[in-house]
């Protein structure tokens, strides 16, 4: 565990080192507050609910938390360090576990930096809280699903650009499979049991309960269990590379 | 120490490391040469469990590196090629990291920091940014960083490619310096490294060990050893050639020793002759036989039919 903390703080910190924090959070909270507020029609929906925010989440991180990820195993193979980082004294898993973490931790401070929202919220109306704050925990959910697919692409090339296209595509059919539109054409000639079993496998179908205040065991399970395949695939990505 | 026995690699069809063995003991100081693309880094990879091998086993310091990777990593320090260290950090902020990750801790680290900063004269980059060093800088950061836990296990991967003869001359000494209670393995394809800093090195050439010995003894594989040129008024290569063969060297003769038995008593026998023939010497001397010379006889033919 101490290993853990020791890469993790190391990779936190690399993050607020460079100017990509800065960039990353200043785009991320301006284009919240632009779907909220603008896109969302926040003020024209006459509700006191974080339901306009918490939205677009799925579709703002499709391009953002991919650009968090892309670096985590891509810059380390492009400098050679990983080659240092795994002669060192851990196993793998230390390493890409706190890989992981350390990008999820900076995710939630993103995510936390969006409270003025909640305040706003809050001054206008008597909104429950209780929803937004599985709300957040849902949106929480969601980008360390991305993010371990960001991982896994990341671990697969030492060039961020294609480990960037790879995770937006993969997410992007995350998304897509639980779609409406998509279901929708679906049904027209799959059957119903086919539609149910593909709409399962999106995050947008078990992002939707959270956003209803509703913190289901099975979708805590669903979003563990992509993070946790995805880091596995990482792991055996990499071991792949060693073995040449 | 280190122990690796019958170490294979292979890379699709391709065999980067085929069958290598040999053994380092504390006090050693090991030179792996061969020519680019020979199979040194593959196989320091394996020893110092980045890769695991296709065969064969790596034993360091009675551990095996796959079977109990950590024992055998925390006795090893690795300077990989190139020198890589994460270009955003500072040099504090990355031998902290690295000495944290050693399991250096409080009191311990900042001793073994400083330490190693002496050691390798960082007192003056210490809070610079990795990627604003030049290459000398960086390669020593990452010098640093191997020795930071005091290994009884050096591997390094041409610790001197890219410096200047200056920094090539203390790394040098510190090798042989660090060699007197370490067991040291490093790489390199220049060959007055092995005579300035190793006690034995083994040649490698398409994978296979092609060469082990003492500089010394990888020396007396060469044919000029033993070789005596001589440059001397009325000296004729026909008189000479009574000793063994003549090689004309415009104005000068190198005569070489008909056989291995002969390399000794050679000068002494060329020295009888000129007095004998009242030769007037201008110059003598006794080649002590030539590394490059045996290094590209034992690699050069492969290389050129390849």
């Amino acid at each position: 565990m101490r290993a853990v903390w020791i890469i993790g703080k190391r990779e936190l910190g690399s993050y607020f080192s460079s100017p990509v924090a800065y960039v990353f959070l200043v785009i991320f909270l301006l284009l919240t507050g632009f779907f909220t507020f603008t896109a969302g029609n926040f003020f024209e929906r006459g509700e006191a609910s974080l339901a306009a925010f918490f939205g677009w989440h799925p579709w703002l991180y499709l391009v953002l938390v991919p650009a968090v990820g892309m670096r985590l195993w891509a810059e380390e193979r492009r400098a050679g360090t990983l080659e240092l980082l795994l002669t060192m004294p851990i196993t793998p898993w230390q390493a890409i576990l706190a890989k992981f973490l350390a990008s999820w931790v900076f995710l939630a401070v993103a995510l936390a930096l969006t409270f003025p929202a909640v305040i706003t919220v809050n001054i206008l109306g008597e909104p429950d809280n209780g929803v937004i704050f599985a709300g957040y925990l849902g949106s929480f959910f969601l980008a360390g699903a991305y993010l371990a697919i960001s991982c896994m692409t990341s671990a697969m090339t030492r060039n961020q650009v294609v480990a960037f296209i790879l995770s937006v595509v993969i997410c992007l059919f995350l998304i897509l499979a639980g779609f409406n539109p998509v279901t929708d054409l679906m049904v027209r000639w799959a059957s119903p049991a086919v539609v149910d079993t593909v709409a399962a496998f999106s995050v947008v179908t078990h992002y939707d309960g959270f956003q209803r205040g509703v913190i289901d065991t099975r979708d805590l399970f669903f979003f563990l269990s992509v993070i946790g395949f995805a880091l596995f695939a990482t792991g055996v990505i990499i071991r792949g590379h060693r073995a040449g | 120490m280190i122990k690796i026995q019958n170490l294979v690699k292979t890379f699709g069809a391709k065999r980067a490391v085929d069958d290598v063995s040999f053994s380092v003991e504390r006090g050693e100081v090991l030179g792996f040469l061969g020519p680019n693309g020979a199979g040194k880094s593959t196989t320091m990879r394996m020893v110092t469990g980045f890769m695991p091998p296709t065969g064969g086993k790596v034993s360091i310091g009675g551990h095996d590196i796959i079977d109990s990777p950590l024992e055998a990593k925390r006795l090893i320090g690795y300077l990989p090629e190139n020198a890589a260290a994460y270009p955003d950090m500072t040099v504090r902020g990355f031998l902290s990291f690295i000495a944290e990750l050693r399991g250096l801790r409080g009191d311990a680290r900042k001793k073994a920091i400083h330490r190693v900063v002496e050691l390798c004269f960082l007192e003056s980059v210490l809070g610079q940014s990795i990627d604003t060093l030049s290459k000398g800088y960086r390669h020593r950061t990452c010098l640093a960083q191997a020795l930071i836990h005091d290994p009884q296990v050096l591997i390094m991967d041409e610790p001197t490619d890219g410096l200047d003869p200056n920094q090539k001359h203390e790394v040098r000494n510190l090798i042989r310096e660090l060699g007197k209670t370490k067991a040291i393995v490093f790489s390199t394809h220049i060959l007055e490294e092995v005579d300035a800093a190793c006690s034995r090195a083994i040649i490698i050439d398409r994978g296979r060990i092609v060469a082990n010995g003492t500089p010394e003894e990888l020396r007396g594989m060469s044919q000029l050893a033993g070789a005596v040129t001589l440059s001397a008024h009325g000296a004729s290569a026909e008189k000479l050639a009574v000793l063994g063969r003549v090689e004309d060297l415009d104005g000068a003769f190198r005569v070489y020793p008909r056989d291995k038995s002969q390399i000794k008593l050679l000068a002494r026998e060329v020295v009888e002759l000129v007095n004998r023939e009242g030769w007037k010497v201008e110059g003598m001397y006794s080649e002590a036989g030539q590394l490059d010379e045996v290094f590209r006889r034992i690699t050069l033919p492969d290389t050129v039919k390849r």
